[in-house]
């Protein structure tokens, strides 16, 4: 959507996300596992939304899966913003 | 024979605070939890007991509940993971509306922002059956758990279906109740739009001034066990879950039948189910809500029930320290009733001034009244009726000691 979307802005978007949703703000990291952070199905479809309402890009459930960490997200997000 | 079936622990908030303990001292002392002409548990804070994810995935319902339920089971001395297997512990929690809270807000989501931006949590959230799924959820219970739906007499139905659970031998123990948090506009304008709610926003059962039910909200949750199950365990008994029966007028969607007829059966029939007799009953909860057509109909219903015993025994309702908690009241009653049998007391009917020339029971006003039960275990009936027809009715009994 815009060049100026940076890895560093997406990270902190999608940790402070993660730590709304109920993940512990002392485990969320990039390299996090959606296990570590008990993330679920649920929260995912949240983050998609908050990703697409911020940047414009479309995660869907299929791309969810191949998604495995925060970073995996942080990655697809500048890719597709670019 | 059937299955005597224990009451071991109970919990609630309510507009009067959080806790059983808190509705009861409150109660008797005569407090009122009712301000601006609405219940609202203010002292409520869902963070005290929930994590943050567990915040957020419930519906104010169902947090009421999860808080409820929590201390319920902590009073019933249950620590890591409760006494019995837990497949044989069930979870019944009624609720007359569900999460609307949720319903309401991701529909100004959908009509605001669009289809795409309503939550993967709206359904999970707002869907009635929530407040059990979630409670058995945290609490690892894995027998039978769903919600009852009966709009005001939810709460017992729940704790009525709980004891037949024990009974037919389903589950060993179950954690059951109701709860309720329809504080939102919608209902608000929907309740009042049907005249059924107070303009004074004073909640008086019983007066001749009533006019209309203060909506409350709130979660009132037992913990039934097999009684044999729970004297072996050493549990300590708060009382006994006698006897229950439902019933439905078949008459009108919103009006009680004039004559209190289906409300009747269904207390003379719980009696039955008790294997008691109307001279048995020492106190009555009623159900009270302050509305001119229910405290007549609930009025003419214990009479023709109880026949002449009616008049002799005191009638309180807790709706008018608290108000109407709708799906919760019946169980947050139920639970106020257990601990007013525990201290022999019946508590007051706040507001309850102006006797009403056509209800000639004996309504217990300002004040508590000593229930003089001579030794015995008293026993009392809690009546429940919910727009649709519905009746149901709890018949508990106090220890002797």
């Amino acid at each position: 959507m815009s060049a100026t979307v940076t890895a560093e802005q997406v990270e902190a978007r999608v940790l402070d996300a993660l730590v709304t949703f109920g993940a512990d703000a002392d485990v969320v990291s990039r390299d996090a596992t959606w296990e570590q952070l008990e993330v679920d199905s649920l929260d995912l479809v949240e983050l998609a939304q908050v990703v697409e309402e911020e940047y414009g890009v479309e995660i869907t459930s299929q791309d969810m899966q191949n998604l495995l960490t925060v970073g995996h997200v942080v990655d697809l997000v500048v890719e597709r913003a670019a | 024979m059937t299955r005597a079936v224990a009451i071991t622990g109970v919990g609630a908030v309510t507009p009067l605070g959080v806790g059983a303990r808190t509705l009861h001292e409150r109660w008797t002392a005569g407090r009122s939890g009712i301000e601006d002409g609405v219940g609202r548990c203010a002292e409520f804070d869902p963070t005290a007991v929930l994590s943050a994810k567990e915040a957020r995935r419930a519906d104010r319902c169902t947090q009421l509940a999860l808080s409820a339920a929590a201390e319920a089971l902590a009073d019933a001395g249950w620590e890591d993971g409760g006494p019995y297997d837990p497949d044989r512990v069930g979870t019944v929690i009624g609720t007359g509306i569900g999460g609307i809270t949720t319903l309401v807000t991701n529909q100004d989501v959908l009509r605001e922002r669009g289809a795409d931006k309503v939550s993967p949590l709206g359904i999970p959230l707002m869907m009635a059956n929530a407040p059990a799924g979630a409670v058995s959820m945290k609490h690892g219970l894995r027998g039978p758990s769903y919600g009852t739906v009966s709009a005001c007499a939810a709460g017992s139905h729940a704790i009525g279906a709980a004891l037949r659970m024990v009974q037919y031998g389903e589950a060993d123990a179950v954690v059951c109740g109701g709860s309720e948090a329809a504080l939102v506009e919608l209902s608000i304008a929907s309740f009042a739009a049907l005249d059924a709610t107070s303009t004074t926003g004073i909640s008086r059962p019983f007066d001749a001034l009533r006019d209309g039910f203060v909506m409350g909200e709130g979660a009132g949750i037992l913990v039934l066990e097999r009684a044999d199950l729970a004297e072996a365990r050493g549990a300590r008994i708060l009382g006994e879950l006698a006897g229950y029966a439902s019933t439905s007028d078949a008459h009108h969607i919103t009006a009680p039948h004039p004559d209190g007829e289906g409300a009747a059966r269904a207390i003379a029939l719980a009696l039955r189910d008790a294997g008691l007799s109307p001279e048995d009953v020492d106190y009555v909860n009623a159900h009270g809500t302050s509305t001119p057509l229910n405290d007549k109909a609930e009025t003419m219903a214990l009479k023709r029930a109880l026949g002449e015993h009616a008049g002799r025994i005191p009638i309180s309702s807790t709706k008018s320290a608290i108000g109407h908690l709708l799906g919760a009241a019946g169980a947050v009653e139920a639970v106020a009733t257990v601990l007013a049998l525990r201290d022999r007391v019946a508590p007051p009917t706040l507001n309850y001034l102006q006797p009403d020339p056509e209800l000639d029971l004996d309504y217990v006003g300002e004040g508590t009244r000593p229930l003089d039960v001579n030794g015995r275990a008293p026993v009392a009936i809690s009546d429940s009726f919910g727009f649709g027809g519905h009746n149901a009715v709890l018949v508990l009994r106090g220890t002797t000691t």
